[in-house]
C-alpha cells in the first residue's frame, strides 16, 4: 500500500480523486473552487477600504483558507512520508530537450531550482516569472470567476458554456506564453 | 470544529496534487508542449468522474450534511470576462507552472519561493478588486 502510495499516481487515479475532492465539497455545501482563497485574504489584510468587491464576510469564507492550509500540510505530508529520496519528476525526453536549448537543464525537481530557488526572486527573470507570474494569476482568475478547480472542473463537470469559454482562454494564454513569451523569459 | 474537515479535504487534495506531479512547473510546460498525455489525462479523467458526480447529485436530489438541497449556481452568461481574465491567468499559470491550488501545495512541499508568487497573487487579485468597474464582464 504505502509502496503504491510512493509511486508517482497514474493520471486517471489522480483525476478520480480530484473529482471525489470536488463531490466532498459540494456534499459539504460548499463549491471546489481555490482561487476564491485570495479574495478572503485580500479581505482579511483590509482591501474593502479600497473596493466594495473586498466587502466580503470572510468568515462565510474562511473554510476556503482552511482548506489551502490542508493543502499546504498535505504537500508537505505527501514529500515527507509518500517520496523516495531518489525520486525524479518523470516528464518527456522531448520536454527535457526543449527546455534544455533555453539554457533550463532538468534538476528532477518539481519547479526548477535555477528558475524558483529563493535567490532567483531578486533576479529581473525571478521578478517577471514569480512577481508578474503571480499577479497575472490573482487578476486573471478573479476577472475570469475562477482558475482550474474552479472553471475547468467544477464548470464543465456542470457542463456550463461561461466556464468552457474560460478554459479556452487558459489554453490561448498558457500556448502564447510557453511558446512566444517564456522562450525570452528563460534566457534573461 | 465544522472547519476541521476542510482541512482534511485540503491535506488529501494537496497529497493528490503533489504525486500526480500536478504541481510541477516541467509538467505544466509539458502539457502546453503537448509532448504528453499526462496532464490532459488528469484533468480529462476529473470532468469525466465529476460530470457523473454532478449528473448522480440532480437525478437523486441529493442533499448535503446539513439537509439542504446541493445546488450548483450556475455562471453568469457572456464572454469577455471568461475570455479576457482567462487568457490572463493562461499566462501566468504557464509562467509560474502553477494555479491557484498547486501554488499552495508547492510551498508545502519547501519551495518557498512560492510564498511571494502568493503574494503576488493576491496582490493581483487586489488590483482586479479596484479595476473591476473598467473591466468589461
Amino acid at each position: 500500500m504505502i509502496e503504491f502510495l510512493s509511486q508517482p499516481w497514474p493520471f486517471y487515479f489522480s483525476g478520480f480523486l480530484i473529482a471525489v475532492v470536488m463531490f466532498l465539497l459540494l456534499w459539504s455545501g460548499k463549491k471546489f473552487g481555490i482561487s476564491s482563497s485570495l479574495r478572503s485574504l485580500c479581505t482579511i489584510l483590509g482591501a474593502k477600504k479600497y473596493s466594495s468587491f473586498f466587502d466580503i464576510n470572510w468568515r462565510d469564507e474562511a473554510w476556503n483558507i482552511v482548506f489551502s492550509i490542508g493543502a499546504i500540510l498535505g504537500g508537505f505530508i505527501a514529500t515527507r512520508f509518500f517520496t523516495d529520496s531518489e525520486y525524479v519528476v518523470g516528464i518527456s525526453k522531448e520536454t527535457i530537450e526543449y527546455l534544455a536549448q533555453y539554457g533550463i537543464n532538468f534538476d528532477g525537481y518539481l519547479a526548477p531550482m535555477q528558475i524558483f530557488s529563493l535567490d532567483q526572486i531578486l533576479t529581473a527573470r525571478g521578478i517577471i516569472i514569480m512577481g508578474l507570474g503571480g499577479v497575472l494569476i490573482g487578476f486573471g482568475t478573479r476577472w475570469a470567476g475562477g482558475c482550474t478547480s474552479g472553471h475547468a472542473i467544477s464548470g464543465l463537470s456542470d457542463l456550463q458554456l461561461p466556464s468552457l469559454i474560460a478554459v479556452i482562454g487558459f489554453f490561448i494564454g498558457g500556448l502564447l506564453s510557453t511558446y512566444f513569451l517564456l522562450p525570452h523569459l528563460l534566457t534573461l | 470544529m465544522k472547519l476541521i474537515k476542510y482541512l482534511v479535504y485540503g491535506v488529501v487534495f494537496g497529497i493528490i496534487m503533489t504525486k500526480s506531479e500536478a504541481i510541477s512547473w516541467y509538467r505544466i510546460q509539458e502539457m502546453f508542449l503537448f509532448q504528453s498525455f499526462h496532464m490532459y489525462g488528469i484533468i480529462m479523467t476529473a470532468i469525466a468522474f465529476g460530470t457523473l458526480f454532478v449528473f448522480l447529485i440532480k437525478k437523486t436530489k441529493m442533499k448535503d450534511l446539513d439537509g439542504n438541497p446541493i445546488e450548483i449556481m450556475p455562471k453568469q452568461m457572456g464572454y469577455k470576462r471568461y475570455l479576457f481574465g482567462g487568457i490572463i491567468f493562461g499566462i501566468g499559470w504557464s509562467m509560474t507552472g502553477a494555479c491557484p491550488g498547486p501554488l499552495y501545495v508547492l510551498i508545502g512541499n519547501g519551495y518557498l519561493s512560492f510564498i511571494f508568487v502568493i503574494l503576488c497573487a493576491i496582490f493581483g487579485t487586489f488590483l482586479y478588486g479596484v479595476l473591476r468597474d473598467k473591466l468589461p464582464h
